[in-house]
């Protein structure tokens, strides 16, 4: 297949998505990474049942924390793609890559306050 | 257990926003198994914490540690070789913890963390409901151990009132009717007819609230 994926995008392996924790991520946001997405396995195919459907959850968990914390909780997704679905690791690489670059900077970084503020459930930019 | 739940983090920040040094004390007791309090609250929750600071441009220093319990003594001095050099505790433990803090550590605010909320028990994983108000005098061994002061919504003794509609309250349809339980509950033991037709006196409340501040004292282990 032999297609590129954008440079920005740093692998970190785990023995399946089940074993990310909210942790992991929030401590990504707290050193200022732009966006965080987890790769697992189709839903219904994880090896271990139920660990692409726990990831998913805390994925939504700390999409609130990060609401509450004025990131926006789009800097951080979960998708779901089988081990044989190269093109679509690249697509989504890319995918994710132009949302970031979109959203700009992480408001760690700049120090600049809140980007996000949370209206009545709806999110809103600054 | 003691069940708590976690305060708002906007509340959290904006009740730290005077410190750039707190220790974060989380508990391994009661607070841990309700998923509130634990190790892995603290170190989630200070991340939070230091990630809201740095947006506003600024950092804090966070100390975490998990003590045994912070309703005890000799845990809640565990942190006193370095207590001194913060500014403040945050507590995620319930309010015993809170407080035992604030007194042990005359000079150093204690705040708090987490809403204490009651002494319950889990339903399922995430789920945890009340069962018990401490009111001090039980009775379950007349009511098919089921507590009327708790599962009441109105802590009535001799229930049902007319409030009860096909064994749910009137006060929330999701609120089961604690005395439809409980005569549920006789009946399958087959001790209604007994139980049942006796009319409870009047409820000494001194030994619940009431009675103000409650004290144990066991002579028979007090040094």
């Amino acid at each position: 297949m032999r297609r590129s994926y954008p440079a920005n995008v740093k692998l970190i392996r785990v023995p399946c998505t089940g074993r990310v924790d909210e942790v992991h991520f929030l401590k990504a946001f707290e050193q200022g990474i732009d966006g965080v997405y987890v790769a697992g396995c189709l839903e219904g195919e994880c090896h271990f049942l139920r660990g692409n459907l726990r990831a998913k959850k805390r994925v939504g968990h700390v999409k609130r924390i990060l609401t509450a914390l004025g990131i926006n909780p789009e800097r951080l997704q979960m998708y779901n793609l089988s081990a044989a679905m190269g093109g679509r690791f690249v697509e989504i690489a890319q995918e994710m890559t132009e949302k970031v670059r979109a959203l700009g900077p992480s408001p760690v970084k700049t120090g600049q306050g809140r980007e996000f503020i949370e209206e009545q459930g709806e999110g809103k930019k600054r | 257990m003691i069940v708590a739940v976690a305060k708002p983090i906007a509340d959290i920040v904006a009740m730290i926003d005077r410190y750039d040094k707190i220790i974060l004390a989380g508990c391994k007791a009661c607070v841990a198994v309700c998923a509130a309090g634990g190790e892995k609250e603290v170190q989630l929750l200070a991340s939070a914490l230091k990630t809201a600071r740095k947006t506003g441009g600024r950092e804090i220093e966070i100390r975490e540690i998990t003590l045994e319990r912070q309703c005890d003594p000799e845990y809640v001095e565990q942190i006193r070789g370095f207590a001194g050099e913060y500014q403040a505790i945050l507590s995620i433990a319930c309010g015993v913890g809170v407080q035992y803090m604030a007194e042990h550590y005359k000079n150093i605010p204690a705040l708090p963390g987490l809403n204490t909320a009651f002494m319950g028990g889990s339903l399922e994983q995430g789920v945890w409901s009340e069962r018990c108000q401490g009111c001090g005098t039980c009775i379950l061994h007349l009511t098919g151990g089921i507590c009327p002061v708790t599962r009441c919504s109105k802590s009535l003794f001799n229930g049902p009132c007319g409030g009860s509609s096909k064994g749910k309250c009137e006060v929330n349809p999701e609120i089961e009717c604690g005395w439809q339980l409980i005569i549920d509950r006789l009946k399958a033991l087959g001790e209604f007819e007994n139980r049942f037709a006796e009319l409870f006196p009047i409820k000494d409340w001194s030994t619940s609230r009431d009675g103000g501040l409650r004290r144990i004292t066991r002579e028979d282990l007090r040094q």
